[in-house]
Protein backbone atom coordinates (compact mmCIF):
# COMPACT_ATOMS: atom_id res chain seq x y z
CA UNK A 1 0.00 0.00 0.00
CA UNK A 2 2.73 2.67 0.88
CA UNK A 3 4.57 3.23 -2.23
CA UNK A 4 6.96 6.18 -0.42
CA UNK A 5 9.64 5.48 2.60
CA UNK A 6 10.74 8.87 3.42
CA UNK A 7 14.61 8.87 4.58
CA UNK A 8 14.91 5.04 4.39
CA UNK A 9 15.26 3.93 0.66
CA UNK A 10 17.89 1.31 0.03
CA UNK A 11 20.54 2.24 -2.53
CA UNK A 12 19.37 -0.40 -4.83
CA UNK A 13 15.60 1.56 -5.51
CA UNK A 14 17.50 4.70 -6.54
CA UNK A 15 18.19 4.82 -10.05
CA UNK A 16 21.09 6.74 -11.27
CA UNK A 17 20.25 9.87 -13.07
CA UNK A 18 22.49 9.33 -16.18
CA UNK A 19 21.21 5.94 -16.25
CA UNK A 20 17.46 7.11 -16.41
CA UNK A 21 17.84 10.12 -18.75
CA UNK A 22 19.81 7.60 -20.60
CA UNK A 23 16.55 5.39 -20.35
CA UNK A 24 14.19 8.28 -21.38
CA UNK A 25 16.05 9.20 -23.75
CA UNK A 26 15.63 6.09 -25.75
CA UNK A 27 12.07 5.48 -24.65
CA UNK A 28 11.33 9.22 -26.22
CA UNK A 29 13.51 8.38 -29.19
CA UNK A 30 11.38 5.14 -29.95
CA UNK A 31 8.19 6.97 -29.15
CA UNK A 32 8.96 10.17 -31.61
CA UNK A 33 10.04 7.76 -33.89
CA UNK A 34 6.89 5.66 -33.73
CA UNK A 35 4.57 9.11 -33.80
CA UNK A 36 6.70 10.18 -36.98
CA UNK A 37 5.93 7.17 -38.85
CA UNK A 38 1.89 7.55 -37.49
CA UNK A 39 1.92 11.16 -38.43
CA UNK A 40 4.11 11.72 -41.41
CA UNK A 41 7.70 14.29 -40.86
CA UNK A 42 6.47 17.07 -40.06
CA UNK A 43 4.48 16.12 -37.44
CA UNK A 44 6.82 13.61 -35.71
CA UNK A 45 9.27 16.82 -35.43
CA UNK A 46 6.52 18.88 -33.67
CA UNK A 47 6.53 16.07 -30.53
CA UNK A 48 10.23 15.88 -30.48
CA UNK A 49 10.63 19.80 -29.80
CA UNK A 50 8.60 19.45 -26.98
CA UNK A 51 9.55 16.39 -25.71
CA UNK A 52 12.54 17.64 -23.34
CA UNK A 53 14.37 17.89 -21.30
CA UNK A 54 17.46 19.41 -22.34
CA UNK A 55 16.38 22.69 -23.14
CA UNK A 56 16.86 24.01 -19.84
CA UNK A 57 19.83 24.90 -17.83
CA UNK A 58 20.88 21.93 -16.01
CA UNK A 59 21.33 22.03 -12.15
CA UNK A 60 24.06 20.46 -10.31
CA UNK A 61 23.23 18.13 -7.80
CA UNK A 62 25.32 18.19 -4.54
CA UNK A 63 23.53 15.41 -2.49
CA UNK A 64 21.96 12.25 -3.67
CA UNK A 65 18.29 13.39 -2.19
CA UNK A 66 15.51 11.42 -1.51
CA UNK A 67 13.96 9.12 -4.87
CA UNK A 68 10.60 8.07 -4.84
CA UNK A 69 11.49 4.23 -4.50
CA UNK A 70 8.92 2.60 -7.07
CA UNK A 71 7.35 6.07 -7.93
CA UNK A 72 7.62 6.59 -11.63
CA UNK A 73 7.89 9.91 -12.95
CA UNK A 74 5.53 11.15 -15.16
CA UNK A 75 6.74 12.20 -19.02
CA UNK A 76 8.44 15.57 -18.54
CA UNK A 77 6.07 16.96 -21.92
CA UNK A 78 2.65 16.06 -19.52
CA UNK A 79 4.25 18.09 -16.55
CA UNK A 80 4.93 20.94 -18.39
CA UNK A 81 1.76 21.12 -20.54
CA UNK A 82 -0.80 20.56 -18.30
CA UNK A 83 -0.50 23.37 -15.80
CA UNK A 84 -2.69 25.20 -13.41
CA UNK A 85 -0.90 28.51 -13.39
CA UNK A 86 -3.67 31.36 -13.82
CA UNK A 87 -1.13 34.14 -14.41
CA UNK A 88 -0.37 32.49 -17.37
CA UNK A 89 -3.41 31.70 -18.63
CA UNK A 90 -6.70 29.80 -17.61
CA UNK A 91 -6.37 26.77 -19.65
CA UNK A 92 -4.59 23.65 -18.78
CA UNK A 93 -2.47 24.43 -21.92
CA UNK A 94 -2.04 27.77 -21.95
CA UNK A 95 0.58 28.58 -19.01
CA UNK A 96 3.21 26.70 -21.60
CA UNK A 97 2.01 28.36 -24.70
CA UNK A 98 2.59 31.85 -22.40
CA UNK A 99 5.30 30.90 -20.82
CA UNK A 100 7.77 33.58 -22.67
CA UNK A 101 5.50 36.22 -20.87
CA UNK A 102 7.53 35.14 -17.25
CA UNK A 103 10.58 36.79 -17.04
CA UNK A 104 12.26 35.06 -14.49
CA UNK A 105 15.68 37.69 -14.46
CA UNK A 106 16.67 39.66 -13.01
CA UNK A 107 14.91 37.70 -9.90
CA UNK A 108 15.26 38.32 -5.70
CA UNK A 109 13.34 36.88 -3.20
CA UNK A 110 11.89 39.06 -0.36
CA UNK A 111 12.29 37.64 3.23
CA UNK A 112 10.49 39.96 5.88
CA UNK A 113 8.01 39.62 8.99
CA UNK A 114 9.46 38.11 12.24
CA UNK A 115 12.23 37.19 11.82
CA UNK A 116 16.03 38.68 12.91
CA UNK A 117 17.54 38.42 9.42
CA UNK A 118 15.34 39.36 6.95
CA UNK A 119 16.34 40.19 3.78
CA UNK A 120 16.33 40.09 0.23
CA UNK A 121 18.11 36.91 -1.60
CA UNK A 122 19.36 36.81 -5.25
CA UNK A 123 17.67 33.82 -7.48
CA UNK A 124 21.34 32.99 -8.42
CA UNK A 125 22.69 32.88 -4.89
CA UNK A 126 19.48 30.61 -4.23
CA UNK A 127 20.62 28.44 -7.19
CA UNK A 128 23.71 28.10 -5.15
CA UNK A 129 22.84 26.56 -2.23
CA UNK A 130 22.97 22.73 -1.70
CA UNK A 131 20.27 21.53 -4.04
CA UNK A 132 18.98 17.69 -4.51
CA UNK A 133 16.34 15.70 -6.33
CA UNK A 134 12.80 14.71 -4.90
CA UNK A 135 10.59 12.28 -6.87
CA UNK A 136 7.16 13.73 -5.37
CA UNK A 137 3.44 12.38 -5.91
CA UNK A 138 1.52 15.60 -6.76
CA UNK A 139 -2.24 15.90 -6.16
CA UNK A 140 -4.33 18.35 -7.80
CA UNK A 141 -7.57 19.30 -5.96
CA UNK A 142 -9.28 18.86 -9.71
CA UNK A 143 -8.08 14.75 -8.95
CA UNK A 144 -5.74 14.61 -11.16
CA UNK A 145 -2.30 13.60 -9.86
CA UNK A 146 1.65 13.31 -11.19
CA UNK A 147 4.96 12.15 -10.01
CA UNK A 148 7.26 14.96 -10.50
CA UNK A 149 11.21 14.47 -10.13
CA UNK A 150 11.91 18.06 -8.32
CA UNK A 151 15.22 19.67 -7.91
CA UNK A 152 15.66 22.41 -4.83
CA UNK A 153 16.00 22.42 -1.16
CA UNK A 154 14.17 21.49 2.06
CA UNK A 155 12.59 24.53 2.86
CA UNK A 156 12.86 24.43 6.64
CA UNK A 157 16.65 24.98 6.37
CA UNK A 158 16.23 27.71 3.99
CA UNK A 159 13.70 29.13 6.49
CA UNK A 160 16.00 29.16 9.32
CA UNK A 161 18.86 31.05 7.69
CA UNK A 162 16.72 33.86 8.13
CA UNK A 163 16.27 33.07 11.99
CA UNK A 164 12.26 33.28 12.96
CA UNK A 165 11.32 34.20 15.66
CA UNK A 166 8.93 33.29 18.81
CA UNK A 167 6.21 35.45 17.16
CA UNK A 168 6.56 33.94 13.69
CA UNK A 169 3.81 30.93 13.98
CA UNK A 170 2.70 30.98 9.89
CA UNK A 171 4.93 31.88 6.41
CA UNK A 172 2.99 34.09 3.76
CA UNK A 173 4.24 33.22 0.43
CA UNK A 174 3.40 35.59 -2.27
CA UNK A 175 3.98 34.91 -6.63
CA UNK A 176 5.31 37.55 -8.58
CA UNK A 177 2.52 40.33 -9.43
CA UNK A 178 2.91 41.99 -13.16
CA UNK A 179 -0.39 42.35 -15.06
CA UNK A 180 1.49 44.36 -17.73
CA UNK A 181 3.71 41.06 -18.62
CA UNK A 182 1.18 38.40 -17.01
CA UNK A 183 -1.60 37.56 -19.30
CA UNK A 184 -3.93 36.47 -16.61
CA UNK A 185 -2.92 39.11 -14.15
CA UNK A 186 -4.94 41.69 -16.45
CA UNK A 187 -8.38 40.10 -15.15
CA UNK A 188 -9.18 39.72 -11.76
CA UNK A 189 -10.13 36.17 -12.02
CA UNK A 190 -8.29 36.26 -8.32
CA UNK A 191 -7.31 38.31 -6.16
CA UNK A 192 -3.65 39.55 -7.17
CA UNK A 193 -1.26 38.51 -6.37
CA UNK A 194 -1.56 35.07 -5.87
CA UNK A 195 -0.94 34.12 -2.17
CA UNK A 196 -0.54 30.74 -0.14
CA UNK A 197 0.37 30.22 3.46
CA UNK A 198 1.90 27.48 6.12
CA UNK A 199 1.81 26.93 9.49
CA UNK A 200 5.46 27.27 11.02
CA UNK A 201 5.35 23.46 11.84
CA UNK A 202 3.72 22.40 8.51
CA UNK A 203 7.19 24.59 6.78
CA UNK A 204 9.16 23.30 9.02
CA UNK A 205 8.74 19.46 8.18
CA UNK A 206 11.73 17.84 6.14
CA UNK A 207 9.18 16.80 2.96
CA UNK A 208 8.32 20.65 2.44
CA UNK A 209 10.60 21.64 -0.13
CA UNK A 210 11.70 24.97 -2.46
CA UNK A 211 11.75 23.51 -6.38
CA UNK A 212 14.46 24.85 -8.45
CA UNK A 213 13.86 22.33 -11.29
CA UNK A 214 12.30 19.12 -12.39
CA UNK A 215 14.37 16.66 -14.57
CA UNK A 216 17.21 18.05 -13.55
CA UNK A 217 16.70 21.13 -15.09
CA UNK A 218 15.41 24.42 -14.04
CA UNK A 219 12.00 24.91 -13.97
CA UNK A 220 10.18 26.10 -17.24
CA UNK A 221 7.85 29.05 -16.84
CA UNK A 222 4.92 26.79 -16.43
CA UNK A 223 5.75 25.07 -13.65
CA UNK A 224 6.51 28.00 -11.40
CA UNK A 225 10.13 29.43 -12.50
CA UNK A 226 12.50 30.20 -10.73
CA UNK A 227 11.15 29.21 -7.79
CA UNK A 228 8.13 27.52 -6.09
CA UNK A 229 6.82 26.16 -2.89
CA UNK A 230 5.61 21.85 -3.12
CA UNK A 231 4.21 20.81 -0.22
CA UNK A 232 3.48 16.59 -1.37
CA UNK A 233 1.04 16.07 0.92
CA UNK A 234 -1.01 19.17 0.11
CA UNK A 235 -3.34 19.85 -2.94
CA UNK A 236 -1.46 21.66 -5.70
CA UNK A 237 -2.38 24.87 -5.06
CA UNK A 238 -0.43 25.42 -1.63
CA UNK A 239 2.75 24.63 -3.83
CA UNK A 240 2.83 28.44 -5.07
CA UNK A 241 4.95 29.39 -7.84
CA UNK A 242 7.06 32.03 -9.19
CA UNK A 243 7.51 33.30 -5.31
CA UNK A 244 8.56 36.86 -4.72
CA UNK A 245 8.14 37.39 -1.09
CA UNK A 246 8.06 35.16 2.03
CA UNK A 247 6.87 36.71 5.09
CA UNK A 248 6.58 35.23 8.77
CA UNK A 249 3.67 36.14 10.32
CA UNK A 250 1.75 35.74 13.95
CA UNK A 251 -1.72 35.31 12.04
CA UNK A 252 -2.76 32.43 9.64
CA UNK A 253 -2.26 34.15 6.29
CA UNK A 254 -5.68 33.94 3.99
CA UNK A 255 -4.65 31.80 1.28
CA UNK A 256 -5.88 32.88 -3.08
CA UNK A 257 -8.64 30.66 -3.27
CA UNK A 258 -9.60 30.08 0.29
CA UNK A 259 -10.28 34.17 -0.54
CA UNK A 260 -11.99 33.40 -3.85
CA UNK A 261 -14.38 30.51 -2.85
CA UNK A 262 -13.60 29.57 1.46
CA UNK A 263 -16.85 26.55 1.03
CA UNK A 264 -14.47 24.90 -1.53
CA UNK A 265 -10.99 25.61 -0.54
CA UNK A 266 -9.53 25.89 2.63
CA UNK A 267 -6.07 27.08 4.51
CA UNK A 268 -4.95 24.03 5.22
CA UNK A 269 -6.21 21.70 1.59
CA UNK A 270 -4.64 18.49 2.87
CA UNK A 271 -5.58 15.39 0.26
CA UNK A 272 -7.97 13.43 1.93
CA UNK A 273 -9.79 10.97 0.11
CA UNK A 274 -12.80 11.16 3.07
CA UNK A 275 -13.36 15.05 2.74
CA UNK A 276 -15.00 15.89 -0.55
CA UNK A 277 -14.78 18.76 -2.92
CA UNK A 278 -18.05 20.43 -2.48
CA UNK A 279 -18.85 19.39 -6.53
CA UNK A 280 -16.65 16.46 -6.52
CA UNK A 281 -15.35 13.54 -4.66
CA UNK A 282 -12.23 13.25 -3.49
CA UNK A 283 -12.17 9.37 -3.57
CA UNK A 284 -9.98 8.72 -6.45
CA UNK A 285 -7.53 10.18 -9.05
CA UNK A 286 -6.51 10.29 -12.45
CA UNK A 287 -2.78 9.93 -13.02
CA UNK A 288 -1.52 12.06 -16.25
CA UNK A 289 0.19 10.40 -18.91
CA UNK A 290 -1.79 6.43 -18.54
CA UNK A 291 -4.05 7.19 -21.54
CA UNK A 292 -7.66 7.48 -22.09
CA UNK A 293 -8.39 4.30 -20.39
CA UNK A 294 -6.07 4.31 -17.84
CA UNK A 295 -8.14 4.47 -14.94
CA UNK A 296 -8.11 6.03 -11.70
CA UNK A 297 -6.05 5.33 -8.60
CA UNK A 298 -7.25 5.61 -5.18
CA UNK A 299 -6.34 8.64 -2.79
CA UNK A 300 -4.41 7.87 0.30
CA UNK A 301 -4.82 10.25 2.82
CA UNK A 302 -2.23 13.09 2.92
CA UNK A 303 -1.59 11.97 -0.47
CA UNK A 304 0.34 8.60 0.66
CA UNK A 305 2.67 10.58 3.20
CA UNK A 306 0.49 10.07 6.28
CA UNK A 307 3.33 7.87 7.97
CA UNK A 308 5.88 11.54 8.13
CA UNK A 309 3.19 13.96 8.49
CA UNK A 310 0.17 12.93 10.33
CA UNK A 311 1.34 13.73 13.46
CA UNK A 312 1.29 17.66 12.28
CA UNK A 313 -2.38 17.13 12.46
CA UNK A 314 -3.21 14.88 15.46
CA UNK A 315 -6.19 15.90 17.15
CA UNK A 316 -7.80 18.22 14.52
CA UNK A 317 -10.85 17.75 12.97
CA UNK A 318 -9.59 17.33 9.34
CA UNK A 319 -12.88 17.57 7.92
CA UNK A 320 -13.56 21.05 9.72
CA UNK A 321 -9.79 22.38 8.92
CA UNK A 322 -9.89 21.13 5.14
CA UNK B 1 -32.46 20.57 -49.80
CA UNK B 2 -30.78 17.37 -49.86
CA UNK B 3 -27.88 18.43 -50.64
CA UNK B 4 -27.81 20.78 -47.79
CA UNK B 5 -28.82 18.16 -45.87
CA UNK B 6 -26.47 16.08 -46.43
CA UNK B 7 -23.26 18.70 -46.08
CA UNK B 8 -24.54 19.84 -42.90
CA UNK B 9 -24.73 15.84 -41.63
CA UNK B 10 -20.98 15.84 -42.94
CA UNK B 11 -20.11 19.20 -41.22
CA UNK B 12 -21.95 18.26 -37.82
CA UNK B 13 -19.81 14.65 -37.70
CA UNK B 14 -16.36 16.56 -37.85
CA UNK B 15 -16.15 17.45 -34.21
CA UNK B 16 -16.49 13.42 -33.57
CA UNK B 17 -13.65 13.06 -36.44
CA UNK B 18 -11.07 15.02 -34.43
CA UNK B 19 -11.76 13.83 -30.99
CA UNK B 20 -11.50 9.87 -32.97
CA UNK B 21 -8.65 11.22 -34.29
CA UNK B 22 -7.12 12.18 -31.50
CA UNK B 23 -7.87 9.83 -29.28
CA UNK B 24 -6.08 7.24 -31.31
CA UNK B 25 -3.07 9.53 -32.35
CA UNK B 26 -2.97 10.36 -28.52
CA UNK B 27 -3.28 13.87 -29.34
CA UNK B 28 -5.96 15.02 -26.72
CA UNK B 29 -2.99 16.16 -23.93
CA UNK B 30 -1.77 15.24 -21.08
CA UNK B 31 -5.64 14.15 -19.74
CA UNK B 32 -7.45 12.57 -22.67
CA UNK B 33 -10.38 11.53 -20.27
CA UNK B 34 -10.86 15.38 -19.69
CA UNK B 35 -10.29 16.34 -23.27
CA UNK B 36 -12.85 14.02 -24.63
CA UNK B 37 -15.09 15.10 -22.20
CA UNK B 38 -15.14 18.32 -22.32
CA UNK B 39 -15.01 18.19 -26.26
CA UNK B 40 -18.15 16.18 -26.65
CA UNK B 41 -20.12 18.70 -23.64
CA UNK B 42 -19.18 21.83 -25.59
CA UNK B 43 -20.00 20.59 -29.26
CA UNK B 44 -23.58 19.10 -27.18
CA UNK B 45 -23.92 22.86 -26.25
CA UNK B 46 -22.70 24.22 -29.68
CA UNK B 47 -25.42 22.19 -31.39
CA UNK B 48 -27.90 23.22 -28.82
CA UNK B 49 -27.85 26.90 -29.82
CA UNK B 50 -26.94 26.03 -32.99
CA UNK B 51 -30.50 24.48 -33.38
CA UNK B 52 -31.76 26.92 -31.85
CA UNK B 53 -30.64 30.05 -33.68
CA UNK B 54 -32.77 28.32 -36.82
CA UNK B 55 -35.84 30.11 -35.98
CA UNK B 56 -34.04 33.61 -35.69
CA UNK B 57 -31.91 32.55 -38.93
CA UNK B 58 -35.51 32.12 -40.53
CA UNK B 59 -36.74 35.11 -39.56
CA UNK B 60 -34.02 37.40 -40.72
CA UNK B 61 -33.19 36.05 -43.74
CA UNK B 62 -36.28 34.81 -45.02
CA UNK B 63 -34.79 31.35 -45.85
CA UNK B 64 -37.96 29.29 -44.79
CA UNK B 65 -36.25 25.96 -45.74
CA UNK B 66 -33.96 26.34 -42.80
CA UNK B 67 -36.25 24.66 -40.69
CA UNK B 68 -35.82 21.50 -42.08
CA UNK B 69 -32.20 21.55 -41.16
CA UNK B 70 -33.25 22.15 -37.36
CA UNK B 71 -34.28 18.34 -36.44
CA UNK B 72 -31.07 17.03 -38.05
CA UNK B 73 -29.02 19.51 -35.88
CA UNK B 74 -30.92 19.12 -32.76
CA UNK B 75 -30.11 15.48 -32.92
CA UNK B 76 -26.62 16.25 -32.93
CA UNK B 77 -26.75 18.25 -29.97
CA UNK B 78 -28.22 14.88 -28.42
CA UNK B 79 -25.82 12.53 -29.71
CA UNK B 80 -22.87 14.80 -28.40
CA UNK B 81 -24.92 14.85 -25.15
CA UNK B 82 -25.18 11.24 -25.22
CA UNK B 83 -21.24 11.16 -25.47
CA UNK B 84 -19.95 13.09 -22.93
CA UNK B 85 -22.69 11.01 -20.42
CA UNK B 86 -20.85 8.30 -21.92
CA UNK B 87 -17.75 9.56 -20.89
CA UNK B 88 -18.53 10.83 -17.65
CA UNK B 89 -20.20 7.50 -17.19
CA UNK B 90 -17.30 5.25 -18.03
CA UNK B 91 -13.89 7.11 -17.70
CA UNK B 92 -15.02 9.07 -14.75
CA UNK B 93 -17.61 7.35 -12.75
CA UNK B 94 -16.07 4.21 -14.06
CA UNK B 95 -19.38 2.56 -13.98
CA UNK B 96 -19.69 2.81 -10.09
CA UNK B 97 -23.39 2.94 -10.39
CA UNK B 98 -23.43 4.47 -6.53
CA UNK B 99 -21.62 7.42 -6.51
CA UNK B 100 -23.01 8.51 -9.99
CA UNK B 101 -26.57 8.78 -8.56
CA UNK B 102 -25.24 10.27 -5.39
CA UNK B 103 -23.76 12.77 -7.80
CA UNK B 104 -26.68 13.18 -9.41
CA UNK B 105 -28.54 13.72 -6.45
CA UNK B 106 -25.60 15.95 -4.01
CA UNK B 107 -23.83 17.62 -6.85
CA UNK B 108 -26.45 20.83 -8.64
CA UNK B 109 -24.07 21.16 -11.48
CA UNK B 110 -24.32 17.79 -12.52
CA UNK B 111 -28.26 17.83 -11.16
CA UNK B 112 -28.75 20.74 -13.60
CA UNK B 113 -26.48 18.84 -16.48
CA UNK B 114 -28.65 15.54 -15.88
CA UNK B 115 -31.88 17.50 -16.34
CA UNK B 116 -30.69 18.68 -19.66
CA UNK B 117 -29.91 15.74 -20.79
CA UNK B 118 -33.02 14.24 -19.49
CA UNK B 119 -35.26 16.56 -21.39
CA UNK B 120 -33.01 15.89 -24.83
CA UNK B 121 -33.65 12.28 -24.47
CA UNK B 122 -37.61 13.08 -24.29
CA UNK B 123 -37.18 15.85 -27.21
CA UNK B 124 -34.83 12.84 -29.45
CA UNK B 125 -37.29 10.44 -28.76
CA UNK B 126 -40.37 12.67 -29.63
CA UNK B 127 -38.39 13.72 -32.83
CA UNK B 128 -40.24 11.42 -35.39
CA UNK B 129 -43.19 12.57 -37.33
CA UNK B 130 -45.31 9.35 -35.44
CA UNK B 131 -44.67 11.19 -32.21
CA UNK B 132 -45.65 14.53 -33.94
CA UNK B 133 -48.69 13.12 -34.84
CA UNK B 134 -49.69 11.54 -31.98
CA UNK B 135 -48.83 14.17 -29.68
CA UNK B 136 -50.59 16.87 -31.72
CA UNK B 137 -50.63 20.55 -30.17
CA UNK B 138 -49.03 19.02 -27.00
CA UNK B 139 -46.09 18.05 -29.31
CA UNK B 140 -45.20 22.18 -29.60
CA UNK B 141 -45.31 22.55 -25.80
CA UNK B 142 -43.25 19.39 -25.14
CA UNK B 143 -40.52 20.85 -27.71
CA UNK B 144 -40.28 24.21 -26.04
CA UNK B 145 -38.46 22.25 -23.10
CA UNK B 146 -35.23 22.89 -25.65
CA UNK B 147 -34.87 26.15 -24.00
CA UNK B 148 -35.32 25.04 -20.75
CA UNK B 149 -32.00 22.28 -21.89
CA UNK B 150 -30.23 24.95 -23.12
CA UNK B 151 -30.57 26.96 -19.70
CA UNK B 152 -30.05 24.17 -17.49
CA UNK B 153 -26.96 23.25 -19.87
CA UNK B 154 -25.39 26.42 -19.74
CA UNK B 155 -25.83 26.77 -15.77
CA UNK B 156 -23.96 23.19 -15.69
CA UNK B 157 -21.20 24.70 -17.35
CA UNK B 158 -21.40 28.05 -14.44
CA UNK B 159 -21.27 25.94 -11.98
CA UNK B 160 -18.48 23.54 -12.91
CA UNK B 161 -15.83 26.17 -13.32
CA UNK B 162 -13.72 27.15 -10.99
CA UNK B 163 -13.15 30.86 -11.19
CA UNK B 164 -12.48 32.17 -14.89
CA UNK B 165 -16.33 32.46 -16.02
CA UNK B 166 -15.77 34.00 -19.46
CA UNK B 167 -16.62 31.07 -21.42
CA UNK B 168 -19.51 30.39 -20.00
CA UNK B 169 -21.15 33.33 -20.20
CA UNK B 170 -20.32 33.66 -23.39
CA UNK B 171 -22.72 30.71 -24.13
CA UNK B 172 -24.85 32.52 -21.66
CA UNK B 173 -24.83 35.56 -23.86
CA UNK B 174 -25.46 33.76 -27.44
CA UNK B 175 -28.46 32.13 -25.39
CA UNK B 176 -30.28 35.46 -24.47
CA UNK B 177 -29.21 36.93 -27.96
CA UNK B 178 -31.16 34.16 -29.60
CA UNK B 179 -34.03 34.47 -27.05
CA UNK B 180 -34.06 38.32 -27.64
CA UNK B 181 -34.79 38.05 -31.66
CA UNK B 182 -37.36 35.71 -31.33
CA UNK B 183 -39.88 38.71 -29.70
CA UNK B 184 -42.59 39.53 -31.07
CA UNK B 185 -41.15 42.41 -34.12
CA UNK B 186 -42.98 45.01 -32.95
CA UNK B 187 -41.90 44.56 -29.15
CA UNK B 188 -38.20 45.06 -30.09
CA UNK B 189 -39.28 48.29 -32.15
CA UNK B 190 -40.80 49.56 -29.26
CA UNK B 191 -37.73 49.47 -26.81
CA UNK B 192 -35.26 52.06 -27.60
CA UNK B 193 -31.94 50.39 -28.60
CA UNK B 194 -30.06 51.07 -25.70
CA UNK B 195 -32.29 49.17 -23.84
CA UNK B 196 -31.99 46.27 -26.12
CA UNK B 197 -28.36 46.27 -25.55
CA UNK B 198 -28.19 46.08 -21.94
CA UNK B 199 -30.68 43.05 -21.84
CA UNK B 200 -27.84 41.48 -24.56
CA UNK B 201 -25.17 42.21 -21.82
CA UNK B 202 -27.60 41.11 -18.79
Amino acid sequence: MREYRYGRIKPSGITDQHVWLKRRQLIKAGMAAGAGLLLGGANGQAMAAVAGPGNNRKIPLSGEGVDGGVLVPTEYEHITTYNNFYELGYGKETPAENAAALKTRPWSVKVSGECTKPGIMDIEDILKLDQEERIYRFRCVEAWAMVVPWVGFPLGEFLKRFEPTSRAKFVEFETLYDPEHLPGQKRMVLDWPYREGLRMDEAMHPLAFMATGLYGEVLPGQNGAPLRLVIPWKYGFKSIKSIVSIRFVEKQPLNSWNAAAANEYGFYANVNPRVPHPRWSQERHRVLGKGIFGGKEDTLLFNGYAEEVASLYSGMDLRKYF
Amino acid sequence: MTKWRIVVFLVSLLPLAAMVWGALHDRLGANPAEALSHESGSWALRFLLITLSITPLRRLTGWRKAVLLRRMLGLFSFFYACLHFLVWLWLDREFAWGGMLADIATRPYITVGFLSFLILIALALTSNMFSMRRLGLRWKGLHRLVYAAALLAILHFIWLVKADLMQPLIYLGVFVVLMLLRLPRKAVMRKPRRMVKKQVVA
